[in-house]
């Protein structure tokens, strides 16, 4: 099997203070770079990951352990400090779903305009344009401006064209808690079978009872480094422990 | 599985370039942006006809008859609009531009796409609004007249083309460097205050080179603005009138390439600060 994500050694620092204002920057210039301004810290530090294509990996970990940052470093939003991220195949980050939705236009619109945001061509969406309707279960909304959805149906749309742009590897961050019982259900089904068809995933959820019916493998991150890569039952009940 | 595909690095992009790869994408940005800004109201695109046709008007009427400014310019209102257009596509081209960056933050930071998409939409959006302020104008020169050459008509396309270049350059410049500093926006502004006037769109050419001598009147002709502005003059005013006005030497042959070259030396300029800085925009946001 080939890599799909190879992920070797990277640190991110954030600072902790920004600022946007040039006069705030010229003091902490002309101070000779002293003070708050310049306070870092870790997000991701010396991470390590590499994983193969048709795996499905959890990323797990308490809040502000750098799971989003990993993803965003994997799909290309971010770039490290130091060490490589390297990708096979198109890759679609679902950090959020619903990103790039613009209120004003219908659920058509934004169907066409976040197909194309997520990579899709113009005959990709027409072709697939009926199933994510269907999917969706919108149904005659569909031509109704998405600020008069419900945050369920909202969600519902946003992610029906997610799951309908079809790259190599899907990144998910918590998007799989959407809509009602019966739509999670089918999102949940629908990703398995992503799984199945051999799609990479990797998944970010604080479902510990649902990650271990998608993955298989688990990694642990706190404080920006990786603590533990395993079996993802393994994984899970040293998370649990924790 | 398609295994034949390479590792690659994600988030790295070519440029502008990328920006044709992704029109498709480009197409929407802007038809969303045209979509937003006339949703709900029944003329829709027809008020941008509506505005500048009140707009010329009020030029022809307030400028050129009561305050008497045709008496020392032909046509007064005819020169005055063809310059107003282009800055107002320049005005709107470079402050949207600046601004599409941090505008666009939630999905920058979100999903990767190539980033000088937003500028770039911008731009096209912008020029998308000049050209019925084009068209008033053409109607308006009609009626006084027009009877352009092949060249002035061919010299007004390189005219826009030279301020399109500029905003989209200026844009990917600024639109970058007002994600670390949002004075940026303020010094924009500031800048589109100035560039009115920093070209013969309200007065004339000569009083210019009078004052300032012919040393410093060069630099003042540099500026690519003032070029396309009186390749504008060339284009559309100057075949409505007697053909007695004074225009400036070589526009045609030195300064209509020269605005091009500038214009083109900032679009690369724009172009390498942006991707020096686009790698920190999803954090920075
Ligand atoms: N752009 C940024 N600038 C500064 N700090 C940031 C930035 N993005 C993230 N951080 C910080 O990096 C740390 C890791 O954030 P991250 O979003 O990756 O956490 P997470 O593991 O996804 O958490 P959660 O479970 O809450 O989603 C946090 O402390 C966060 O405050
Ligand atoms: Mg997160």
């Amino acid at each position: 099997m080939a890599t799909a994500i190879e992920v070797r050694n990277i640190s991110k620092q954030f600072v902790l203070r920004h600022t946007r204002s040039l006069k705030e920057a010229l003091v902490w210039l002309l101070k000779g770079r002293r003070g708050d301004l310049s306070q870092k810290f870790f997000a991701l530090h010396d991470v390590s990951l590499t994983v193969e294509q048709g795996e499905s990996v959890a990323l797990l970990g308490f809040n502000g352990s750098g799971k989003s940052t990993l993803l965003k470093h994997i799909s290309g939003v971010m770039t490290p400090d130091s060490g490589t991220v390297r990708t096979r195949g198109r890759v679609a980050g679902l950090i959020e779903v619903g990103a790039g939705f613009h209120h004003d236009l219908t659920g058509r619109d934004n169907v066409y305009l976040n197909g194309a945001i997520l990579g899709m061509s113009e005959e990709q969406i027409n072709e697939r344009f009926d199933s994510i309707i269907e999917f969706s279960e919108i149904g005659e909304f569909i031509d109704t401006e998405v600020k008069f959805y419900s945050s369920g149906m909202y969600l519902r749309l946003a992610f029906s064209v997610a799951v309908h742009t079809d790259p190599e590897v899907f990144l998910v961050d918590e998007i799989l808690a959407v809509g009602d019982e019966p739509f999670q259900r089918k999102c949940i089904a629908k990703i398995k079978e992503l799984a199945a068809e051999g799609k990479t995933l990797v998944v970010v959820s604080h479902d510990l009872d649902l990650i271990p019916q998608i993955c298989e493998r688990g990694v642990l991150l706190e404080k920006g480094r990786v603590v533990l890569d395993g079996p993802v039952e393994e994984v899970v009940g040293e998370l649990r422990r924790r | 599985m398609s295994s034949v595909e390479q590792l690659v690095r994600p988030g790295v992009g070519a440029g502008l370039a990328d920006t044709f790869r992704s029109r498709f994408l480009l197409k929407l940005l802007v038809r969303k942006e045209l979509k937003v800004r006339y949703r709900g109201s029944v003329l829709g695109l027809l008020w941008s006809y509506v505005k500048p046709g009140v707009q010329f008007l009020v030029f022809y009427l307030a400028l050129g008859v009561f305050l008497g400014l045709n008496k020392g310019t032909e046509n007064y209102a005819v020169y005055l609009f063809s310059g107003i257009i282009l800055i107002n596509f320049f005005s709107e081209a470079l402050g949207n531009a600046a601004r599409s960056i941090v505008g666009n933050g939630g999905l920058i930071k979100k999903i990767y796409l190539p980033r000088e998409l937003f500028p770039v939409a911008s731009v096209w959006v912008s020029g998308v609004h000049f050209f019925p302020q084009l068209v008033v104008l053409v109607v308006a020169c009609v009626f006084s007249g027009w009877h352009p050459s092949l060249l002035q008509l061919a010299a007004a396309v390189a005219g826009f083309v030279i301020v399109a270049l500029l905003a989209t350059g200026l844009g990917l410049f600024f639109g970058a460097v007002n994600v670390y500093f949002r004075d940026f926006e303020n010094i924009v502004d500031l800048l589109l205050m100035v560039v009115t006037w920093a070209s013969p769109v309200l007065y004339v050419w000569t009083m210019v080179r009078n004052t300032l001598g012919s040393a410093f009147f060069t630099v003042y002709q540099a500026n690519p603005i003032t070029i396309a502005v009186e390749i504008y003059h060339y284009a559309f005013w100057y075949p409505t009138t007697s053909g007695t006005a004074q225009l400036p030497p070589h526009l045609v042959e030195i300064w209509l390439p020269v605005g091009l070259a500038v214009s083109l030396a900032v679009v690369f300029i724009g172009q390498f600060t942006f991707r020096r800085l686009e790698g920190r925009f999803a954090q920075e946001l």
